[in-house]
C-alpha cells in the first residue's frame, strides 16, 4: 500500500513515523517548502543566530532513508480523489492508496491596501524567513501588525539586529482575547521594559508604497503614519487549503473531519493546522494551530491508516509561549474573558514578572486550569489534577508536586497558599514541597492526596 | 554602555598583544651565576664549556639564538663529563648521575634562559603582569559588566553571526583535527627517544576505532551526515584563536625555554604565595585561575537569573581558587607536598606513580592522609556522589578542566557535535582512554611494588611516559582546550576524560540523576541540544518524552535553562533507579513511541 502525505511538518512527519512504526507500507512526504523536515516553532532563532538552520532539523539526514520514509519535494497543484491521483506543478502524477493532507497553514491577510508591496510579508515559512533576511540589512524601522505569538516572535527577532521595531495590536492589551487581564498586562509590561513601540488599540489602515512598489511607511486607523522598511503581517494564521478547491474534498475554514481524521472521502485524511473537526471533543475548539496538536493528530491518523480505529482524543488543553524572557504555561481551561462559574486564585510576584493562577469552579471547588507566567509547572500532575477533578484546596495543600523550575529557585507554593488562606480565612497548610519522588509516587497512585 | 563594552575589548587586545610581544622583549646574557644545574660538577662543566665557546657574557638579541648556542654548550659540556667519567667520579656519585643525561637538558635550559634574561620584563617583572594579566582582567571586566545595564534572560543573540563563535564546517574541522593529530604523533616519535613504536600504536588505535565506528557500527551508513556549517572560514577570530590556544600549550608543554618572559613576570606573585620563583605549572595555574574567575563573572552576569547557573559557576570557580590554586602553593610555603584535594585518579594519572607516592609517603601524617584521601575518592567519593547527584557534582561543580570549559568555553558550547556518528566515537575514545589509564597505573604499580619494570613485554616507564605525553598534555590540553572554537568546550571532557568515563558508568547505571522532560511540552525547537556542549541530542529524548540518562551528560543545566518551553530539569531521585530510561512522560505519545528509533 502507497500512503502519500502532503506536507512534512510536524502532523505529516509525525503520521509517517507512526505508519513506518505500524508496518510496512510505502511512505511519500511531500513538501514544497524545504527538503528536510524541520521545526517551524525555531524559525526566530535562526533569524537571531541562536541556532544554525540545520539545527532545527529534529531528525539527521540519513534517517529518512534509514527509516524508509520517501522524500518529495514538489508542490501538489491538485488532488484527483476518484482516481487515487496527485499532480505536482510540474506535472508529475503520484498515485497513491491513502492520502494524508497535512499542508498547514498561512498567514492571514485581511485586504489591506499595499498588503502586497514589497517589504509587506508574514513569517510561517522558510521563504518567508529568507525575506526577512534579505530585508534586514539597513532596516531602520519594522512594524509588527497583530498581537499574537508569532507577531511578538517577530518584534523579538529585529530586536535582536537592533531594528526599532513598532507594535500595532488591535486590543487593548497584548493577546487578550486569549490571556486574562493581569498576564497579558505582564507582557504589556515587559513588551516595552524592551523598548518596543507598543500602540494598542491600534489597526493598520494601509500600507504606503514608496512608488517602486516597495512599503515606505504604513498608517493606522488612527491616522498616525509610521516610516518603516518593514511590515510584518502576524494577525493569526489559517488553513493553507487553496490548491483543494474542486478536488471534493469538503472544507470550511479548514478542511473537515470527523473523529477518526478522516474527510469527506474515503481514504483522504487531515491533519494538523488545516483540519477542522466537524465535532470537537468538549473543551477544544474545531482548528488547533499549534505544534502538539499536529503531533497528537499524526500519531492518532497512523492508527487509522493502518487499519486501528482510533479516536482523536487529545485530552486537556495545553500550551506554552515564551514573551521575550518571560515563559509561559497553560494546563487545562484559562480563559481570558472567564465564565460567570469560574473563579481564580491569581498571586502575582514582586517583581511583576512571574504568576500564578488556578482557575477553579465556583460551586464545587474543582481545579479547572492553571496558567503560569515566569514559573514552570509539571505537565503530568497538573494533567492529572485535572483528570481527577481534584478540589483547588487538594491541589494547593500540595502544589509543590507541581512544581518544575530548576533547582536553587525561589519556591512561591507557600506564598501562593497563604493568598489562598487570606482571600478564604481559611487556614491550608502546604504538605508537599518540591521534589521528583514524591511526584513520582503521587502519579504512580503510590500516594493518595 | 556599548562604549565601555569597547574600551574593555581595547584594552583586552592591548593586554593579550602586550603578553605576547613580551616574549621578545627581553635580551639574554649567560653569566657564571645564572647557570641553573642541579649538582656543582654539572655546573663547572657548562660553565667550562660556555668559556670555551664564547658565550659567556656575550649578549643575545632573541631567547632562539641563546637557546640554540646554550645547547651547543650543553652538549659540550656533556662531552666533557663523559670523559670524566671515564677517568674519576668524585666520592659518592653514582656514573649516571655524574654524567649530563640529556633528560637533564630541558630544565637547565628553561631555568638559565630564564635566569639569563635582561631588559624590561626581567627588569619590571611586575609592571608587565599589570600591563598584560592586571590589564586583561581590566579589559575583560570592562567587557562584562555593562552587561548587568540588560534585560536578565537568555541571551544568545548573534552566536551563528559572529566571527568568533560560528563556528566551522565538518571538513575542515577534520582537516584541523588531522593535521594536529599527525604533528603530535611525529613529535611524539621524537619525545620517546626517536621511537616509533608508541606512536605507530596510537595511530593504529585511532585508525581501529575509526573502522569500528564506520563499519561495525554502520555509521557509513549515516549520509549524509548533517551539515555543520557555516561552509567558509567566515569564524576566522574563532580559528585564531583555537591556533593561538593550541600554539600556547605546545610552547608550554614541550618549548617551555621560549616562553620564560611569561614565567619572568609571574615571579613577584610567586613569591607572595610560595616564597619560590614562578615555574611553567605556576604561570599556568595563575592563568588558568584568572580566567575562571573572569570568564566565570561573565558566565554569572550572563546567568543571573538562573539560580542554578549562579550557584554551580560559584563553585567552579571557588574550586579552581581555592583548591587548585591557592591551597597546593601554601602547602609548598609550609614546606609540605603540593596537592590538589579535589584531583582524583585517573584524570590526575600521575596520582600513583612511583615520585608522587614517595612523597607522600616520606611527609608522615599529613602526606599519608593525603593518600588516604585520593584513595578514598576514588572508591567511595566517586560512587556515592554520584549515585546522589549524578557526574555533575564533580565535572561542573568541581573539576578544573569543567571549570575551565564552563566559563572561557561557555561562547562555544554550541559547536559540539551532536551527530550520532559523534556520539559513537565518544564512546569508544572514551572509554579506551579509561581502559589505557587503568593498564598503565597498573603495570605502574607493578613496578612499584615488585622493582621489576618489564611486565609482558611493555616497559612500565615508557608506558607512562607515552600516557603523559599523548593523554595528560597532548588529548587534555592541545586538543582539549585548543579545540574549544572549533569544536566545542568539552573535546577533553566528552572525548578524553578517564574519570569522566568512570562517573559516566556510575551515572549511567546506577545515579538517582536524570533531566526530566515535561509531559508533551516540547516543540522541537532545537535550543537544547545546540547548547550541549557534551554535544547529547536532548531533543530527541524530550521530544518523545523520555528522561534523558546519559553517561556523558555533565549536568551543566543549560539545556533546561535555554529550553524556552519549560521542557527539561535536572532532578534527583532514588524512587526509579533501575528504570528511569523507561519512563514516558508525554501525555500523548503512545509507550510505542519510546522503542520506534534509535
Ligand atoms: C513562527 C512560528 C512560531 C510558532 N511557535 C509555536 C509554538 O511555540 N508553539 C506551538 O504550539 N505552535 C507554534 N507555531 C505553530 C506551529 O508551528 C504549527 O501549528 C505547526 O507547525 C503546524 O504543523 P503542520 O504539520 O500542521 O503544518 P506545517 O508545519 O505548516 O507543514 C505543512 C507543510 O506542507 C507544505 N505544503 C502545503 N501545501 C502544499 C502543497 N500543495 N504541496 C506541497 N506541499 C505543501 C508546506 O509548505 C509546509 O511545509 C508557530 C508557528 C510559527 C509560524
Ligand atoms: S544534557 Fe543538558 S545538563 Fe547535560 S551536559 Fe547537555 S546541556 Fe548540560
Ligand atoms: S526540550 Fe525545550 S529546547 Fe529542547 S527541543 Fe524541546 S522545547 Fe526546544
Amino acid at each position: 500500500m502507497h500512503i502519500a502525505i502532503i506536507g512534512n511538518g510536524i502532523a505529516g512527519v509525525t503520521a509517517a513515523r507512526f505508519i513506518r512504526k505500524l508496518s510496512n507500507h510505502d511512505i511519500t512526504l511531500i513538501s514544497t517548502e524545504t527538503e528536510y523536515f524541520f521545526s517551524r516553532t525555531a524559525l526566530m532563532y535562526v533569524y537571531m543566530g541562536h541556532m544554525r538552520f540545520v539545527d532545527t532539523q529534529p531528525y539527521e539526514p540519513w534517517f529518512w532513508k534509514k527509516n524508509r520514509i520517501n522524500l518529495k519535494q514538489a508542490f501538489i497543484d491538485k488532488i484527483d480523489a476518484p482516481n487515487k491521483q496527485l499532480k505536482t506543478r510540474n506535472g508529475e502524477t503520484i498515485t497513491y492508496d491513502k492520502l494524508i493532507i497535512a499542508c498547514g497553514s498561512k498567514s492571514n491577510k485581511f485586504g489591506w491596501p499595499g498588503q502586497d508591496l514589497e517589504g509587506v510579508r508574514g513569517l510561517y515559512s522558510y521563504q518567508d524567513l529568507e525575506y526577512m533576511e534579505a530585508h534586514s540589512e539597513g532596516l531602520k524601522r519594522a512594524i509588527i501588525v497583530g498581537g499574537g505569538l508569532i507577531g511578538i516572535e517577530m518584534a523579538e527577532m529585529f530586536h535582536s539586529r537592533h531594528i526599532p521595531v513598532t507594535f500595532l495590536v488591535r486590543e487593548n492589551s497584548y493577546w487578550s482575547m486569549v490571556l486574562p487581564t493581569e498576564e497579558s498586562n505582564i507582557v504589556n509590561r515587559h513588551i516595552r521594559e524592551h523598548g518596543f513601540d507598543l500602540k494598542l488599540e491600534t489597526e493598520l489602515k494601509e500600507i504606503v508604497d514608496d512608488g517602486n512598489g516597495r512599503a515606505v511607511a504604513v498608517v493606522t486607523n488612527k491616522g498616525e503614519r509610521i516610516e518603516c522598511g518593514y511590515v510584518g503581517l502576524t494577525a493569526g494564521v489559517s488553513p493553507n487549503i487553496g490548491f483543494l478547491e474542486g478536488s471534493g474534498i469538503e472544507t470550511k475554514r479548514g478542511i473537515l473531519v470527523d473523529q477518526n481524521l478522516q474527510t469527506n472521502i474515503p481514504d483522504v485524511y487531515a491533519i494538523g493546522d488545516c483540519a477542522e473537526l466537524r465535532n470537537p471533543p468538549a473543551g477544544r475548539r474545531p482548528i488547533e494551530a499549534v505544534w502538539y496538536v499536529g503531533r497528537m493528530m499524526g500519531e492518532t491518523v497512523a492508527h487509522n491508516v493502518c487499519g486501528q480505529k482510533v479516536d482523536y482524543a487529545p485530552g486537556f488543553w495545553f500550551n506554552s509561549a515564551k514573551f521575550l524572557d518571560i515563559e509561559y504555561q497553560v494546563y487545562g481551561d484559562v480563559q481570558a474573558k472567564a465564565p460567570e462559574h469560574h473563579k481564580s486564585l491569581y498571586w502575582e510576584h514582586p517583581d511583576g514578572k512571574k504568576s500564578i493562577r488556578m482557575v477553579y469552579d465556583k460551586n464545587n471547588d474543582q481545579i479547572l486550569g492553571f496558567n503560569l507566567m515566569g514559573v514552570r509547572y509539571r505537565h503530568e500532575v497538573c494533567d492529572k489534577w485535572l483528570k481527577e477533578k481534584a478540589s483547588i484546596e487538594t491541589v494547593l495543600q500540595n502544589l509543590g508536586l507541581a512544581n518544575f523550575d530548576p533547582e536553587f529557585y525561589d519556591e512561591y507554593e507557600n506564598a501562593v497558599v497563604a493568598l489562598y488562606n487570606q482571600q478564604s480565612g481559611k487556614n491550608l497548610q502546604l504538605k508537599q514541597k518540591r521534589g521528583l519522588t514524591a511526584a513520582l509516587r503521587f502519579l504512580r497512585d503510590k500516594i493518595a492526596l | 554602555m556599548g562604549f565601555i563594552k569597547y574600551i574593555g575589548l581595547g584594552l583586552f587586545i592591548i593586554a593579550l598583544s602586550i603578553f605576547t610581544l613580551s616574549l621578545g622583549l627581553d635580551h639574554y646574557q649567560l653569566t657564571a651565576e645564572n647557570i641553573s644545574a642541579d649538582t656543582d660538577y654539572h655546573r663547572e662543566a657548562i660553565l667550562e664549556a660556555a668559556k670555551g665557546n664564547g658565550m659567556l657574557d656575550k649578549e643575545y638579541a632573541t631567547n632562539f639564538a641563546f637557546i640554540a648556542d646554550f645547547k651547543k654548550t650543553l652538549l659540550s659540556a656533556q662531552e666533557t663529563l663523559d670523559r670524566q667519567a671515564q677517568a674519576n667520579i668524585p666520592e659518592g656519585v653514582d656514573e649516571w648521575n655524574f654524567r649530563l643525561g640529556e633528560w637533564k637538558f630541558k630544565d637547565y635550559t628553561l631555568l638559565t634562559t630564564k635566569h639569563s634574561s635582561t631588559g624590561p620584563v626581567a627588569d619590571h617583572p611586575f609592571l608587565f603582569w599589570l600591563l598584560t594579566i592586571g590589564l586583561g582582567i581590566l579589559g575583560g571586566l570592562l567587557f562584562i559588566l555593562p552587561d548587568l545595564q540588560n534585560i536578565p534572560g537568555i541571551k544568545n543573540n548573534r552566536i551563528y553571526h559572529h566571527t568568533m563563535t560560528r563556528g566551522l564546517k565538518l571538513g575542515w574541522r577534520g582537516v584541523f583535527l588531522v593535521t594536529v593529530i599527525v604533528g603530535l604523533l611525529s613529535y611524539g616519535v621524537f619525545y620517546m627517544g626517536k621511537s616509533l613504536f608508541y606512536p605507530a600504536l596510537t595511530l593504529l588505535v585511532v585508525g581501529l576505532i575509526t573502522g569500528l565506528v564506520f563499519f561495525y557500527e554502520r555509521s557509513i551508513n549515516n549520509t549524509p551526515a548533517r551539515s555543520a556549517g557555516p561552509e567558509n572560514w567566515t569564524a576566522w577570530l574563532g580559528i585564531f584563536t583555537g591556533i593561538y590556544l593550541i600554539g600556547f600549550y605546545l610552547l608550554l608543554y614541550w618549548a617551555p625555554e621560549y616562553i620564560t618572559s611569561w614565567i619572568v613576570l609571574s615571579d613577584p606573585l610567586s613569591y607572595l604565595l610560595n616564597g619560590g620563583e614562578a615555574s611553567r605549572w605556576f604561570v599556568y595555574g595563575m592563568l588558568y585561575t584568572v580566567i575562571v574567575l573572569t570568564m566565570g563573572l561573565r558566565m554569572l552576569v550572563k546567568y543571573r537569573h538562573n539560580m542554578y547557573q549562579v550557584v554551580r559557576t560559584t563553585s567552579v570557580m571557588f574550586f579552581q581558587t581555592a583548591f587548585a590554586f591557592l591551597i597546593p602553593e601554601i602547602l609548598i610555603r609550609l614546606n609540605q607536598p603540593y596537592f590538589d584535594f579535589k584531583n582524583i585518579w585517573p584524570l590526575d594519572y600521575d596520582f600513583f606513580f612511583k615520585n608522587e607516592l614517595n612523597i607522600l609517603i616520606d611527609n608522615g601524617g599529613i602526606g599519608i592522609f593525603m593518600l588516604v584521601w585520593g584513595i578514598l575518592l576514588i572508591i567511595v567519593g566517586v560512587p556515592l556522589f554520584t549515585y546522589f547527584f549524578g557526574k555533575r557534582w564533580y565535572c561542573s561543580w568541581v573539576c578544573g578542566c569543567g571549570g575551565l570549559a564552563e566559563t572561557l568555553g561557555d561562547p562555544y558550547r554550541q559547536l559540539s557535535d551532536k551527530s550520532l556518528r559523534a556520539w559513537k566515537f565518544e564512546r569508544w575514545i572514551i572509554h579506551g582512554v579509561l581502559v589505557f589509564a587503568v593498564v598503565m597505573t597498573i603495570l605502574v604499580l607493578y613496578t612499584y611494588f615488585t622493582g621489576s619494570y618489564t611486565v609482558l613485554g611493555f616497559n612500565s616507564d615508557t608506558v607512562r611516559t607515552w600516557y603523559g605525553f599523548i593523554i595528560g598534555s597532548a588529548f587534555a590540553g592541545v586538543v582539549g582546550t585548543g579545540f574549544y572554537p572549533l569544536m566545542g568546550n568539552r573535546v577533553w571532557c566528552r572525548f578524553g576524560c578517564p574519570l569522566a568515563a568512570y562517573l559516566g558508568l556510575v551515572q549511567r547505571f546506577k545515579s538517582r540523576f536524570r533531566i526530566t522532560t515535561n509531559g508533551g511540552q516540547c516543540i522541537s525547537c532545537g535550543n537544547c541540544s545546540t547548547y550541549c556542549e557534551m554535544g547529547i541530542d536532548v531533543r530527541h529524548y524530550a521530544q518523545r518524552g523520555q528522561d534523558v540518562v546519559r553517561s556523558s551528560c555533565v549536568g551543566c543545566g543549560i539545556c533546561a535553562a535555554v529550553c524556552p518551553r519549560g521542557v527539561l530539569r535536572l532532578e534527583n531521585s532514588s524512587e526509579d533507579v533501575d528504570s528511569r530510561t523507561e519512563q514516558i512522560r508525554t501525555i500523548m505519545i503512545s509507550e510505542d513511541e519510546v522503542r520506534l528509533l534509535s
